[in-house]
């Protein structure tokens, strides 16, 4: 694929109603509202242009796209100036083409003619535009005033700001506000003076930009240029595959010179992301091709030996040897895998594949343990479905949106910004979070509820504003009627109406004023399409399925479920969570959610794999450590997951490693795990295999190899020759075989396969016979379970409680530029934004204690002691503390603990109580964590001065 | 496995399947998620421990684990 893209000059218009006009002779037919500069792209006639560009409104100031209309005097910007019935446009004529040279001319006589050197060198809107007006001379000079000498901004990490070559076209001042929503730039001064500034004319780096390369896309010259590019040029060719981060899944075209990438460039056609990116997906991958990528096979004996460097083959015969030595003495059940989140759909169903087949047990399972498995129950339980049930574009059609327990403008910043375009045009907004999210208080964007409870009371929330809405008869009794089980909703309504869950009732344990609560219930009740989007704020707590269930209940209470605009829509965290879940990584589930107690289900399976399968379920990951620790769970293959650094209470998961006979790790750097891995398998980046993943919105996206393998290998043939060592046969030849499996045997996945992909570029699961091109919407009709399910969310309050020793409850979450454990991001330059985790107390939390700004405190819980520098904030509110875990040596979850939901046993991440004092030095677990760190790491380049 | 950790999440279970009014639902809803949930190790083991006596199970948790069906010795 080519790198140059149709840019059809201005957005895209929905009508229904037609216009039919004629440009240049030709009769045109396109939706009512469409620009003529549109209308004529689509006609295959290119409108000189400079100021548009299609994933902007039209602004009409570069007067190089100016028409002739008959019937109208002068000459009207076409991107401006709406098609009409009947209307007559000319594109060209003598006149039209003078006045766009004289207008070429101005731009050029204040713009460096170094084009031979410049960056942009081929792919310049200013220098195509030039040649197409025919432009021959500068009569004017460059004698007179001009900008040639501003002053480069090389501040940002990932692109240069470079004013000499600005043509004041406003495309990046206009991507940062419509499609961004930041508001970062604006044009500074008037007239001649005018010129693009960051913020209060700061660097980039010192403005609010957030650097999601919005502007940089938009800009069409070497204003705003990549880095990457100046560094190596323009690329040759392009790819389309899709980003390995958070769970919006968005759509990237690789662009490459040969097997290096040059630059990620967000794909227009993405129908994730319709062209957005954000400064993980767009410019963050250079972890890809750093220096720590292990590409050699290693083994060893102890964790206390050097790492020893074999063959694929050696390495892969130990595995398995180790493997059945372990079931050969301590029983079938004392082996486990856990598949990967960050790995493909036909990676991940390999390894819980390989579990059950050729170890012959169910333990497997995947970090969606540790993060939406309560969104799995709980959706599952009262719709009938683990998954969301919209497409991201639904939000467009959103009247009120209510974010509970998530932050998208950093864990989901390109549906975030999508979210925020919604909320400019009108749309209301309610927020449910301890913290003040960005989401409450943003250029243009102010929360009309901002329900500030105290973590670990959610579901007293759900059940307050549940409560309002039946018992002020804000209910849809038609809807509950036609499609809910009644005997199941007269239980619930009794038991919601009750006064104890009315919110004057529950004020003093969530801490929210109850008539925020009840003003918050109306609003979502009463206001058109209500749309519930949430995460990890909601499904890692002991409650965590209870509130996810309570979020149905609330859906369905106000029939906002079954069409665009409403629904319940958890945010997931990482690429392939919901692919990971679907691809069957639960110990009690068979691929497409299938109970493996399901005889007829575990028969389709048995024959089509040629093995018996275990009919009991199997450990999940806390029951694996847990069995480590007593000696029945000996051996592991991880596959792309770092345990050790995301799971909760970090001691107990290293005693847990520790105590295993073998431990395998297959993943592209040495993560914290491997520190305490037997045998590692290098594994390959999104960049370096073909496979699928699947976003939030059940959406499948292609993922295609654009590099070969550093190691040799993609994962999901590792994971083959591993099956293959153990005794059972897999011959895949490439991954679209594996989905082709996939397909036959997951009801859901039936009518996937990678030719139906690639014609239509992503399908959104189920896909089957009935929807052969996938189910954007789900739940219309009826829901998957037939008639919906209430469920009695009683709040039970989390045994984690505050006392005289541990007065404080702390959070924990993510931000913008780091992604989930850091083995990524942290290889980056993203880490000039973020460079260690941070402690956020209060000010009267912070003044009792006498913490200052910057200073380090130790953080202690019942489970452990860390310790961070503080950053004094009022985000969080008293009593509370908050950090991220994007750092192994900040041990966040050293002080987690290991209570989890009563349902799924995702750790209750979100509170913890802790005290914070002011100390000197770190803390005794991060001193013996540095000693191991730097053990293990002597221990690799033992390995390397072997010549490796 | 450390059977206080078993018996926690027995009895967490049972905090959320109490609210139901009907207590037979309950004790169903328990045994019925313990069964779909839990590998038969651990069954065989709070299975035990409630039969031991089990005093740190919760009433209604006990019932549940009491009633649960048999693990196959095979699994």
């Amino acid at each position: 694929m080519g790198i140059r893209y149709i840019d059809l000059g201005t957005p895209a218009r929905r009508s229904e109603r037609e216009v039919t006009l004629e440009i240049d002779g030709m009769s045109v037919t396109v939706a009512e509202g469409t620009s003529i500069m549109r209308a004529a792209a689509e006609a295959g006639v290119s409108i000189p242009k400079l100021c548009a560009t299609d994933s902007l409104e039209p602004f009409g100031s570069c007067r190089l796209c100016l028409v002739e209309i008959e019937g109208r005097k002068g000459y009207p910007a076409s991107c401006t100036t709406p098609v009409a019935e009947g209307m007559v446009v000319r594109t060209q004529s003598g006149q039209l083409a003078k006045v766009r040279r004289n207008v070429m001319e101005l731009y050029i006589s204040d713009h460096p003619l170094d084009c031979l050197t410049c960056a942009a060198n081929g792919n310049c809107e200013l220098q195509d535009m030039a040649g197409v007006v025919g432009l021959r001379e500068v009569r004017y000079g460059y004698e007179g005033e001009n900008h040639l000498k501003a002053e480069k901004d090389t501040s940002n990490p990932y692109f240069t700001f470079d004013p000499a070559k600005c043509i004041v076209c406003s495309r990046c001042v206009r991507a940062c506000e419509e499609t961004q929503g930041t508001f970062a730039l604006t044009i500074d001064g008037r007239g001649f003076a005018s010129m693009v500034s960051p913020g209060q004319k700061e660097d980039f780096m010192d403005s609010e930009c957030v650097s999601c390369g919005a502007c940089v896309q938009a800009c069409p010259t070497a204003t705003l240029m990549e880095k990457s590019v100046i560094e190596k040029g323009q690329a040759e060719h392009s790819v389309v595959t899709t980003c390995a981060y958070c769970g919006v899944g968005c759509s990237f075209r690789a662009e490459m010179q040969g097997n290096d990438v040059v630059r990620m460039v967000p794909n227009k056609d993405g129908h994730a992301n319709h062209g957005h990116s954000c400064v993980k997906g767009r410019f963050a991958i250079g972890y890809a091709t750093h220096k720590d990528r292990i590409t050699t096979p290693m083994i060893r004996k102890s964790i206390r030996d050097p790492w020893q460097h074999v063959s694929w083959d050696e390495a892969i015969a130990h595995a398995a040897s180790e493997f059945k030595r372990i079931q050969a003495k301590y029983g079938r059940g004392s082996v486990g895998g856990i598949t990967s989140s960050r790995c493909t759909n036909e990676e991940t169903y390999l390894v819980q594949k390989l579990v059950r087949a050729a170890f012959g047990n169910n333990n497997v399972d995947t970090c969606a343990r540790v993060c939406h498995s309560p969104t799995g129950y709980g959706l599952k339980a009262t719709l009938g479905e683990s998954a969301g049930t919209q497409t991201f574009d639904s939000v467009e059609k959103a009247d009120v949106i209510v974010v509970i327990g998530a932050n998208p403008t950093d864990g989901h910043p390109v549906f975030g910004s999508r979210m925020k375009r919604r909320l400019r045009e009108g749309a209301k907004l309610i927020v449910v979070d301890p913290r003040t999210i960005d989401l409450v208080r943003s250029p243009h964007v102010q929360a009309d509820y901002h329900l500030k409870l105290r973590p670990g009371t959610n579901v007293a929330i759900v059940n307050a504003l549940a409560h309002v809405i039946m018992t002020e008869g804000l209910w849809n009794k038609s809807f509950v009627d036609a499609r809910c089980e009644e005997p199941a909703f007269v239980k619930w309504r009794a038991f919601i109406s009750d006064a104890s869950n009315s919110p004057e009732a529950l004020e003093s344990i969530t801490g929210v004023p109850a008539d925020a609560v009840r003003g918050a219930a109306r609003l979502y009740a009463t206001s058109g399409n209500g749309a519930i989007y949430y995460g990890l704020g909601v499904t890692e707590h002991s409650q965590g399925s209870t509130m996810v269930m309570g979020i149905a209940n609330l859906a369905m209470v106000t029939g906002n479920i079954g069409r665009e605009g409403v629904g319940v829509n958890p945010l997931r965290g990482q690429n392939n969570v919901q692919g990971a879940c679907d691809m069957g990584s639960f110990p009690h589930e068979l691929p497409g959610y299938r109970h493996i107690s399901d005889s007829i289900a575990r028969a389709e399976f048995e024959h089509a794999w040629g093995v018996r399968l275990e009919p009991e379920p199997g450990l999940r990951i806390p029951n694996m450590l847990d069995a480590a620790l007593d000696g029945s769970f000996r051996g592991i293959y991880i596959e792309g997951e770092d345990i050790a650094q995301s799971d909760p209470d970090t001691q107990h998961v290293t005693a847990a490693l520790e105590a295993m006979e073998c431990v395998v790790v297959q993943d592209i750097f040495l993560n914290e795990t491997a520190k305490f891995a037997h045998v590692f398998l290098p594994g390959s980046s999104f960049l370096e295999k073909n496979g699928t993943f699947t976003n939030a919105e059940r959406r499948i996206s292609p993922v295609r190899k654009v590099m070969p393998p550093l190691a040799g290998k993609e994962d999901w043939e590792v994971t083959q020759m591993l099956a293959n060592a153990l005794g059972y046969p897999m011959n895949y030849g490439h991954p679209s075989e594996i989905m082709d499996e996939i397909a036959s045997l997951t009801p859901t996945f039936k009518g996937v396969n990678y030719a139906k992909l690639d014609r239509l570029g992503s399908i959104q699961w189920p896909c089957n016979d009935k929807t052969p091109e996938g189910t954007p919407t789900m739940h219309i009709d009826e829901f998957v379970r037939g008639k919906g399910h209430f469920v009695i969310t009683r709040y039970v309050p989390t045994e984690e409680r505050t006392t005289r020793q541990y007065p404080l409850i702390l959070t924990t979450g993510r931000i913008l530029s780091q992604y989930n454990v850091g083995a990524q991001t942290r290889r980056t330059a993203n880490v000039m934004w973020h460079e260690e985790d941070r402690l956020e107390i209060h000010p009267s939390d912070a003044e009792l204690r006498g913490i200052r700004e910057g200073e380090w405190v130790g953080v202690r819980s019942r489970a452990g002691e860390t310790v961070l520098r503080a950053v004094i904030t009022e985000r969080v509110q008293p009593g509370v503390v908050y950090t991220t875990f994007h750092f192994p040596e900040s041990g966040a979850n050293v002080i987690t603990t290991d209570n989890s939901d009563w349902a799924t046993n995702c750790p209750e991440f979100k509170v913890t109580a802790v005290q914070v004092e002011p100390v000197t030095q770190p803390s005794e677990w991060q001193k013996r964590f540095r000693e191991f760190s730097e053990e293990q790491i002597a221990l690799l380049a033992a390995r390397e001065a072997q010549g490796a | 496995m450390e059977i206080e950790r078993l018996v926690k999440m027995v009895n967490d279970i049972a905090r959320f399947f109490e609210a139901d009014p009907d207590h037979a639902e309950a004790v169903k809803g328990i045994v019925g998620h313990i069964t779909r949930f839990w590998d038969p190790r651990m069954r065989r083991e709070i299975v035990a421990h409630a039969k031991a006596g089990g005093g740190d199970l919760s009433a209604l948790a006990r019932e549940a684990v009491l009633n649960l069906p048999p693990v196959s010795a095979a699994a």
